[in-house]
């Protein structure tokens, strides 16, 4: 997280700290272990008010941010809800909210609204089957059919999908890529959930079988949506990098405190050279993540050419490292590590859920050669 | 920032892009590594022209952006120094003049040397007159820096100082030596030590160049046999060489991260010479081989995210929200990274790693450099005792149990080949 927080950043986020303390503390997390959501949709609701999902929608549309820049701003809170392995959809409903206000259609002004206050939330959907998804091509299908559009494929993972009032699908029109607001509810559309690792978020699998939707469903121009979907990626790839670091922050803060409290041998962990310099390693892992995580928030905020490599050595080193950090916290636990009892887990599940997300650490390490490519080998 | 100072800001920095463009070559990426590329005269040819650059700098007003106007130099801010080495990218740089001179030498002038030391030295190094060594390291170990075992012994006004230094980059070509010695064997290691400068040319030094194992003979070993140094270059209190010492291994742990280093940003020292793994990748013939692909983005990532970590750690430790001992951080850090780097490196260059020609391209060398490896893990103190100093001053975990600590030094046990 940023060195340094404005006196508003930090307001604002000691905030959303405080409120996840009290509604989701680790006795909160493993009750919602069965529930079908997750999350508690008044929970989700004050949160909306605290500004959770307001950060990426234009004053326009009725968002704000705190700094000006707002994936800053969002990499903080997101930050946060790693560090509590907080329950909601941050991350999809974010990006649902952003890209409906980047486009600006009318039609979706009352989505927005009901965005912003939390009264119901939306997913994005984009990965697919192999060997489609990950960073790599939506091959859904989308046509355009007189006055309406029909959809047909299949997306998964879908986050929150089985909660989500609307879904922001990414397909294919031919060449280029088209988005589509669609109901959830739309006929055609079956939402299958899935298992996951995590305690609290929820994936489904989301079949589109002839969905037809009227014209104003669509989100910027049809085949055209290469650059807001590669947008969208980036700021997905913000948060997702934010709370991974905030789960690693955690699990180390964790794993130090264990170090000086227990004893063998007549002497605490802490005093053995072994682990004193493995701890080494991972505070600089964790300062790095950290740095990288902000860097790429920065990047994406103020649209630097060279956001998408940051994002994506982000999503990478953030993916690789971290889980090694994650293991090594785990490992120097020892057996209590891997029970349910321990909260360690709580943050392990957010963290390798993030790593499989939206490119898996392999899959960015081919973007960031290509984009080098891009840019120093003359073709 | 100030909108007055931004501006301020914006205008240096393109008074500095236009000197660049107009004084300086303009030039590849450049690693500094070991790598045993040019004879000793092209060696020789290479540090006149880093003192001529220095020189040319000094005179247009660029050397010296973080030192005070007093000892002739410009006291900016380290915003100022960035956006130099911003606009000094792709041009020609005085590297030699860098690390050790600017830091942690000067640096330690500036923070412990009279004023009269600083007049007479620092305008003369922001002049590129005067090319600095570090006489730390010395053959019988170089962690444990305050068991240092060369002497000085009171001869009036006078110093004598006896023993062995290792380890100094360029010595013999440079110019003068920070040097800590022994001054009291009767007390316990870290307080009998002195710091001094002397003239590293002189009859009662030898400088020894050290080959390494690929060719490279710029490391130096410098014998000392009965070296005068008057008492006013002493640098800090008698006996008080730790609390002088201390700050100098901190200078030398912010490595480029230092405010007064002028350095294009990207610039990696040790590990794998070549700037990008593309190029290695290209020149293997395997550009488009998915694990070829691979390592080179994860080449790729350990660059970008080492870059972001030091700009952390220099500006957490710059604004004090950081603790100078994280500057241990970055060098744990690119401890890890580099060796990672010059392995990949060496992967991708397949076959040629072990035989390669004059016209092989980026993949030449490097398997030379895969044997040099361990150097970014060594040089400028070892990890491990980076690692000390992460888990010990930074995370607050118990010291390591140390024998020495309050024993007279002459009573420490040493290594049996030095033992009186």
């Amino acid at each position: 997280m940023l060195l340094e927080l404005s006196s508003e950043q930090e307001l604002f986020r000691e905030t959303t700290a405080k409120f996840l303390d009290e509604h989701v503390a680790p006795g909160a997390l493993r009750t919602l272990r069965d529930d079908p959501a997750g999350f508690d949709e008044k929970y989700w609701r004050l949160g909306a008010d605290l500004g959770w999902t307001s950060l990426l929608v234009s004053e326009e549309h009725g968002g704000g941010t705190i700094s000006g820049r707002g994936p800053v701003d969002l990499g903080v809170i997101a930050y946060e809800f790693g560090r509590h392995a907080a329950p909601g959809p941050l991350v999809a409903t974010n990006v649902v909210a952003a890209a409906l206000s980047a486009a600006g259609n009318d039609a979706h002004a009352a989505v927005i609204g009901d965005l912003l206050s939390g009264a119901s939330i939306a997913s994005w959907g984009f990965g697919e089957p192999r060997p489609n998804g990950g960073v790599g091509t939506s091959a859904l299908d989308i046509r355009v059919q007189g006055t309406e559009f029909t959809l047909n494929g299949v997306k998964r993972p879908v986050e929150s999908a089985g909660q989500a009032r609307h879904l922001l699908v990414t397909g294919r029109t031919g060449e280029g890529l088209t988005q589509l607001l669609v109901p959830a509810d739309a006929a055609g559309v079956s939402i299958a959930p899935m298992r996951t690792v995590d305690l609290t978020r929820r994936f489904s699998v989301v079949t589109f079988d002839d969905v037809r939707v009227p014209a104003d469903a669509l989100v910027g121009e049809v085949g055209r949506a290469d650059d807001q979907v590669e947008h969208q990626l980036q700021l997905a790839l913000v948060m997702l990098s934010a709370e991974a670091v905030g789960a690693m922050q955690t699990a180390f803060d964790m794993t130090v405190e264990w170090a000086f409290d227990r004893y063998t041998f007549g002497r605490p962990l802490a005093s053995y050279q072994a682990l004193k310099h493995r701890l080494a390693d991972m505070k600089g892992w964790l300062e790095a993540s950290h740095a990288i995580s902000d860097a790429a928030a920065e990047a994406v905020a103020s649209g630097s050419p060279d956001a998408a490599e940051l994002v994506s050595v982000a999503k990478a080193f953030i993916g690789e490292y971290g889980s090694e950090l994650m293991h090594e916290c785990v490992q120097m636990h020892g057996g209590i590590g891997v029970t349910f009892e321990h909260d360690l887990h709580l943050v392990l599940r957010r963290h390798t859920v993030n790593r499989a997300l939206y490119g898996t650490p392999a899959e960015h390490r081919q973007r960031i050669a290509d984009l080098l490519e891009e840019r120093e080998v003359p073709t | 920032m100030s909108p007055a100072e931004m501006q301020d800001l914006e205008s240096f920095r393109e008074r500095a892009r236009a000197w660049v463009r107009e004084h300086l070559r303009p030039v590849g990426p450049l690693a500094l590594t070991l790598r045993n590329e040019r004879d000793d005269e092209e060696e020789l040819a290479a540090v006149e022209r880093d003192r001529e650059i220095q020189r040319m700098l000094f005179e247009a007003g660029l050397a010296g952006i973080c030192f005070p106007p007093e000892y002739g130099g410009q006291g900016l801010s380290p915003a100022h120094q960035v956006a130099l080495n911003e606009e000094l990218t792709g041009y020609e740089f005085a590297s030699r003049l860098q690390s050790p001179t600017f830091s942690p030498c000067a640096a330690v002038l500036l923070e412990f040397g009279t004023e009269e030391q600083k007049h007479r030295h620092i305008p003369a190094i922001l002049k590129g007159e005067e090319i600095w060594m570090q006489l730390l390291s010395e053959p019988t170990g170089g962690s444990d820096v305050a068991g240092a075992l060369t002497t000085a012994i009171r001869d009036g006004d006078e110093w004598i100082l006896n023993g062995s230094k290792v380890w100094t980059t360029g010595a013999w070509w440079s110019d003068w030596g920070l040097c800590l010695a022994r001054t009291n064997s009767d007390v316990p290691k870290h307080r009998g030590l002195t710091v001094f400068m002397l003239p590293i040319r002189q009859p009662s030094i030898e400088v020894h160049r050290i080959e390494m194992l690929n060719g490279n003979r710029e490391f130096c070993q410098e014998f000392l046999a009965d070296v005068r140094v008057p008492d006013s270059d002493r640098i800090g209190d008698v006996d008080q060489g730790w609390t002088v010492g201390t700050r100098w291994m901190f200078h030398e742990r912010m490595g480029y991260n230092s405010p007064l280093i002028t350095i294009p940003p990207g610039t990696t020292r040790g590990g794998a010479a070549v700037g990008s793994m593309l190029t290695v990748a290209r020149d293997a013939g395997r550009l488009h081989d998915a694990t070829a692909r691979d390592l080179v983005g994860e080449a790729r990532m350990l660059e970008v995210v080492g870059r972001e970590l030091h700009q952390r750690l220099g500006r957490g430790i710059a604004t004090g929200t950081m603790s100078d001992q994280c500057s241990a951080i970055g060098r744990v850090f690119t401890g890890t990274v580099a060796p990672r780097r010059t392995t990949i490196e060496f992967e991708l260059a397949g076959a040629a790693g072990a035989a390669w020609t004059d016209d092989d391209g980026d993949v030449a060398e490097c398997g030379m450099d895969f044997l040099m490896r361990q150097t970014a893990c060594i040089g400028g103190g070892t990890t491990e005792m980076a690692r000390n100093v992460v888990s010990e001053r930074v995370l607050g975990m118990p010291r390591e149990p140390t024998l020495d600590r309050d024993v007279a030094f002459r009573d420490v046990l040493r290594n049996p080949s030095v033992r009186p």
